[in-house]
């Protein structure tokens, strides 16, 4: 499984971005197979604030409904509303297309304590 | 602790197709191969075999089996010719559901008894404490392997390899003893996924071999393995229940809409008759219904259902439907709420959000 070496990671599978003071998520590319061929996301709103291991949406497949946690706290900035129309993105384009939100963190020292690319690998591939 | 998870004859090879398996009722499964919408697809346009071999079977001998079965299911057993399958409901006294099956009428005095996976223990309990007079049950489960072959290719694929002609088997009839690719099976024209196809029963050992050689056969078509998540995604769109979501022991099969299988003029007294006569002619307090999302949102199984912020029932099935591409449920209801374009709101995480009552079932194969 492709876990690009320019991003972080969490345990529950999204993918962190950072991108100058603000930082990018979306879920991984093994989450995206685990989860099958996905219908439907649910994004929070642009202003929402959320907070490190509480879910802030869900994606689901044709089969389950899934939480998405935020793997670090802080106020929602940017929200990828073509996913609305376009969930297959997650299965087809995780990294790229398939972002899901940008958000101003509140504490940027909070990515440090996510998963190397190594890290992340050696947890999928357990 | 975890249970050691029950597998088919066939769980060595879903690897070998990509499958990706599931506990389901204790039963280690594929949900899928390539994937649920891929497969889904594959059968409402072509083809698609699936391992269903976690289905049970139970065969009842004896010279009281017909009487016995009048007693114990809703349907009218009498009806039955050799060679002819029928779906039932087997109810308790109070007009719950134990299970619904399949009734095949192998000869006289001869039935075959396909029940759900995880109510085998619980049905061949209850038809033992209900037994009467000359019969024999015997649960074959473990020797039978099922497949079923279905979608629009279904007969092109299968005739290749038998020389039974097809044709002669109409819609729930069946041949016994029929040459499969060189194995010996039963062929049945049933299904559940609103597709023509077949349900083949074979010998638990025959059952890998047989299974390959349909695939083969099937390659020209376009025939894909198909999983568990597809089954279910294609019987909801059919509006085909599925027992533990709209049957359960605490529905009964008026309310589930499925009152074609409730025979209340059959002479013999049946258990849950006279609560089912009571239903039929005062009508049903509750009813299973379809919904169609108007929000954005999914029902799922168990959501609860809302009309003026008063609970109304709760939704037994609901996925994105693959054909359709409509976010649709099944629900069980107050009957008062049940007529077409009813508003309701379905409570999903914590919002509700708007849906409305439209007509099952959602999809119907042209014929």
């Amino acid at each position: 499984m492709n876990a690009p070496k320019d991003l972080k990671y969490s345990a529950e599978h999204e993918w962190v971005k950072t991108e100058g003071g603000n930082v990018r998520i979306g879920i991984t590319e093994f989450a995206q197979s685990e989860l099958g061929d996905i219908v439907f996301v649910e994004l929070p709103q642009v202003g929402d604030e959320i907070k490190a291991g509480d879910p802030f949406g869900s994606v689901e497949s044709v089969k389950t409904v899934s939480e998405l946690y935020a793997p670090i706290s802080g106020k929602v900035v940017e929200v990828n509303t073509e996913l609305e129309d376009s969930p297959e993105y997650v299965n087809e384009s995780p990294y790229e297309n398939a972002w899901m939100i940008v958000i101003e963190p509140s504490d940027a020292a909070e990515v440090d304590g996510l998963l190397s690319p190594e890290k992340y690998e050696e947890l999928i591939s357990e | 602790m975890a249970e050691q998870l029950k597998r088919t004859p066939l769980f060595d090879v879903y690897a070998n197709y990509g499958g990706k398996t599931i506990d389901f009722g204790g039963w280690e499964l594929p949900v899928q191969f390539s994937s649920i919408k891929a497969e889904h697809e594959a059968v409402r346009t072509k083809a698609g075999l699936f391992d269903v071999s976690h289905m049970g079977e139970i065969i009842l001998t004896g010279t009281d089996s017909e009487e016995y079965l009048q007693k114990i299911m809703t349907n009218d057993v009498s009806k039955l010719v050799k060679g002819q399958a029928q779906y039932t409901a087997m109810c308790y006294k109070d007009g719950g559901i134990v299970d619904d099956l399949l009734i095949y009428k192998m000869d006289d005095n001869h039935y075959l008894l396909v029940v759900n996976a995880g109510n085998i223990e619980k049905d061949f309990n209850w038809m033992q404490e209900n037994a009467s007079g000359d019969v024999t049950l015997v649960n074959k489960s473990e020797d039978y392997g099922l497949l079923a072959l279905q979608g629009p290719s279904a007969q092109g694929i299968l005739q290749k390899l038998t020389t039974q002609n097809l044709d002669e088997i109409g819609f729930f009839r069946f041949a016994n003893n029929v040459d499969v690719a060189g194995k010996d099976v039963i062929v049945s024209r049933t299904g559940y996924t609103g597709e023509d196809g077949f349900e083949l029963y074979a010998s638990a050992k025959d059952l890998t071999d047989l299974w390959s050689s349909i695939l083969d056969a099937g390659t020209e078509e376009g025939i894909l393995p198909c999983g568990l998540g597809a089954r279910d995604t294609l019987r909801f769109e059919a509006c085909l229940p599925l027992y533990g979501q709209e049957l359960t022991k605490d529905i009964s099969p008026l309310e589930a809409n499925i009152g074609f299988v409730v025979k209340l003029k059959k002479e013999q007294d049946f258990n849950g008759k006279s609560i089912l006569l009571e239903q039929k002619e005062n009508g049903v307090q509750r009813k299973s219904i379809g919904i169609e999302m108007i929000d954005k949102g999914i029902p799922r199984t168990g959501y609860p259902v809302f009309v003026d912020n008063k609970q109304i029932g709760h939704v037994t099935s609901g996925t994105q439907s693959p054909t359709l591409k409509k976010n649709i449920g099944l629900a069980l209801i107050n009957a008062t709420f049940a007529e077409l374009g009813q508003e309701v709101e379905i409570e999903i995480r914590n919002k509700r959000l708007k849906a409305i009552t439209i007509a099952t079932p959602f999809y119907k194969r042209e014929k």
